[in-house]
């Protein structure tokens, strides 16, 4: 167990390292995120309400977790890092976990700087905005990461990972932009902790299968 | 007449599908009464079981996908293919039959309320995204490998979309069974079963003719490039 965790902290510390140096997805998300919100606040009519800005909130972290995960595995597939990673003696499924972390940091970066641009633009958040967000980016970099680890490998890349993430998203728009605006939101943040858990399992179970050629 | 049925499962399947589809439209419109909605209730003998044919497929085409990931069964990623196929085929008929319906009940074509419509349409973006996965990779183990872990996770899409829709909407949907057993009297429901029976029968059939033809072009691919 404890050989299987210092394999993830190693894989995850390559990915963070790797973007420290190169600093190609983090300012990217960012950037990106900043400007799908005041692009939203032109899209929204002036007196629409508060709620609407709510869901916007939403189709801004879907949209600019897309944008990592298409990083995702770029340098694995272009510099063939993955046929290393393969041959590494580590169990496959710490390669997602390991991924799959350094996704959510970057995410949770992006986050960080999106939230109070968000409250700044639009309305304040509360306590199970952040509840919600926090659940829906485990969900998302979990199934996302086998999602990008499958686009990569074939020959439209980064056309199709939009198209097989989107479809699995919806659960989590659901249950995200719930919590942000019903007024009881435990239902909405236990939904989502079941998206993450169910999710996370089989993708923690399935991974082997798609970076095994 | 077993060894007889042994070598024409096909045309014994396709010819079961067609009886049952004929006797299921005699009971829908000389058997099950006219309910208090009208003609248009009629519907539902052809879109519930198309909905359920197709969850079947998708089930099934995960099925395949486990023996793929599984067992590494050779051929197992085709059946699972032409299933999920089958599944999206049925999708689209229960949205256009759904659709149909909607509009001589409520007056609308589409309505997010309407809760297996807007599931199917969801299942109908991600089976979709199935075969551009699929056309999107060489031929080979990878990409019989990627397609089963999809496959697998459709299955798994399939009741936490249900979940998420039911919270999300305050659904008017008619419910035509709950846990007090099937709200509909007996010959309808009989009517019910024998539609559901055809329409499985016919998926079973197409299933069956479609993987003949997928086998006989491989088949023919090999021969050829034996030949040049």
């Amino acid at each position: 167990m404890n050989a299987y965790l210092a394999d993830v902290a190693v894989l995850a510390r390559k990915d963070l390292r790797l973007e420290l140096r190169a600093r190609s997805t983090v300012p990217a998300m960012l950037l990106f995120v900043v400007a799908a919100l005041v692009v939203f606040h032109f899209a929204l009519p002036s007196d629409s309400s508060e709620l609407a800005a709510n869901g916007m909130l939403w189709v801004a972290i879907v949209f600019t977790a897309l944008l990592g995960l298409t990083r995702a595995f770029v340098a694995e597939r272009e510099q063939r890092l993955i046929d290393g990673l393969l041959l590494a003696p580590c169990d496959r499924s710490a390669i997602w976990l390991a991924k799959t972390l350094s996704v959510l940091g970057f995410l949770v970066i992006a986050e960080v700087i999106a939230l109070p641009a968000f409250a700044l633009f639009f309305s304040g958040i509360d306590g199970a905005t952040v509840a919600g967000v926090a659940l829906a980016d485990l969900g998302i970099c979990a199934v996302g990461t086998v999602l990008a680890a499958m686009a990569v490998a074939g020959r439209a890349r980064e056309l199709l990972l939009p198209l097989l993430f989107l479809p699995l998203a919806i659960p989590i728009v659901v249950g995200g932009v719930g919590a942000s605006v019903a007024g009881e939101p435990a239902r909405y943040l236990g939904f989502l902790a079941l998206y993450d858990a169910v999710f996370a399992i089989i993708s923690w179970a399935s991974f082997e299968y798609v970076v095994t050629e | 007449m077993s060894t007889w049925l042994r070598n024409n499962q096909v045309p014994a399947l396709a010819g079961l599908a067609a009886a049952l589809l004929c006797a299921a439209i005699a009971l829908i419109f000389f058997y099950a009464p006219v309910d208090e909605d009208g003609l248009n209730q009629k519907i539902f003998y052809f879109h519930v079981p198309i909905a359920f044919t197709a969850y079947a497929c998708f089930g099934w085409g995960a099925w395949k996908g486990l023996l793929v990931l599984w067992k590494g069964r050779p051929g197992a990623d085709l059946e699972s293919y032409v299933a999920i196929h089958q599944g999206v085929i049925f999708g689209a008929m229960t949205l256009i039959t759904g659709s149909l319906w909607a509009k001589f009940r409520w007056g609308v074509w589409w309505t997010w309320s309407e809760r297996q419509l807007v599931l199917f349409l969801v299942l109908f973006l991600f089976y979709s995204a199935y075969f551009m996965l699929r056309y999107s990779l060489e031929p080979g183990p990878q990409r019989e490998n990627l397609c089963a872990v999809y496959a697998l996770f459709g299955v798994v899409l399939i009741p936490i979309s249900l979940l998420a829709i039911r919270l999300a909407e305050n659904y008017i949907h008619p419910v035509a069974f709950n846990k007090h057993g099937p709200q509909m009297a007996t010959s309808q429901f009989a009517t019910f079963m024998v539609a559901l029976a055809a329409m499985v029968a016919l998926a079973g059939a197409l299933y069956r003719v479609e993987l003949l033809g997928k086998r006989l072009d491989a088949r023919l691919r090999e021969l050829r490039e034996l030949l040049a």
